[in-house]
């Protein structure tokens, strides 16, 4: 165990967190597919379950931890129900991105 | 080492998010989300969460990726998406500012309140440290005494989301089927 040299501290994940939910935040905002949108609030959630991870070990808490199993069973059922209405819609226009999704508009 | 660690699993957390959003290939972009969510698993073990790396790894790139690839697959989305055209014409510089500013106020604040967070903090735990089964059973304590109830509850929720699904792909099912009658 050498615990001499530096060693990375809990803001260095926290910033970590924030970078990659920036990321997420800018794909959901440019991309146009609805899939790969999909995939950047995965990227979101990550950063969040990152952060939780990175406060709980710091703080000595693992309430923290249980959060993250919490989300990451939301974010199952949440992309299997997205997925789902996106095969639906989808299959009746087959090169959909989400600026042809304005039927709903008024 | 630990330092090690962290500068290769936040490389592939980085290299991976922005491979994300740049591949105009939505297949190589779930690749790219397969390498991010290794380097969280990484860094999950890293703060000593190793039942939480474990899953990630099984539920994350073992399932959800793979019901990305095959929904990909499905529904034949797998050309290369133009991303040389711009849609709306601020939005990217727009979106990138957006971005920016969401990471650089959390940042900020993370700083600014470094003292103040960490002062209390009492360091790793080291009960988890001693014994790698410690943090499974203290997770599961937690789990199962402190919040049973929304234990219970998460079951309910992804029975109704298993519901939804199959009652969303069943009513197209048959509304195809009257179609082609």
């Amino acid at each position: 165990m050498n615990m001499a040299v530096i060693e990375p501290t809990t803001s260095w994940y926290l910033i970590l967190a924030a970078v990659l939910f920036g990321i997420g935040t800018v794909g959901v905002m440019v991309r146009r597919n609805p899939l790969v949108m999909f995939m950047c609030i995965e990227l979101m959630l990550n950063a969040v379950n990152l952060s939780f991870v990175a406060l709980s070990s710091s703080l000595s808490d693992i309430n923290g931890q249980t959060a993250v199993f919490f989300v990451l069973v939301v974010a199952a059922a949440e992309v299997v129900v997205g997925l789902g209405i996106i095969v639906s819609i989808m299959r009746r226009r087959s090169d959909a991105t989400a600026d042809d999704l304005s039927v709903l508009k008024g | 080492m630990e330092l090690f660690v962290f500068v290769c699993a936040a490389a592939m957390v980085l290299v991976g998010a922005i491979g994300v959003i740049t591949r105009n290939n939505p297949v190589h972009a779930a690749l790219s989300l397969v390498l991010t969510l290794f380097g969280v698993a990484v860094l999950f073990v890293a703060n000593n969460a190793h039942f939480l790396a474990a899953v990630q790894v099984i539920v994350y790139g073992g399932a959800i990726v793979v019901l990305f690839l095959f929904v990909i697959m499905l529904l034949g989305v797998d050309q290369a998406e133009d991303l040389s055209t711009e849609p709306l014409t601020v939005q990217r510089p727009l979106a990138l500012v957006v971005g920016v500013g969401v990471a650089g106020v959390i940042i900020a604040a993370v700083v600014k309140s470094q003292d103040a967070l960490f002062a209390r903090g009492a360091g790793i735990n080291s009960a988890t440290v001693q014994d790698a089964d410690a943090n499974i059973r203290q997770l599961s304590r937690s789990i199962f005494s402190d919040y049973v109830f929304a234990f219970e509850v998460t079951s309910v929720l992804l029975l109704i989301a298993v519901v939804g699904t199959v009652v969303m792909s069943r009513r197209q099912h048959g509304h195809q089927v009257e179609e082609s009658a």
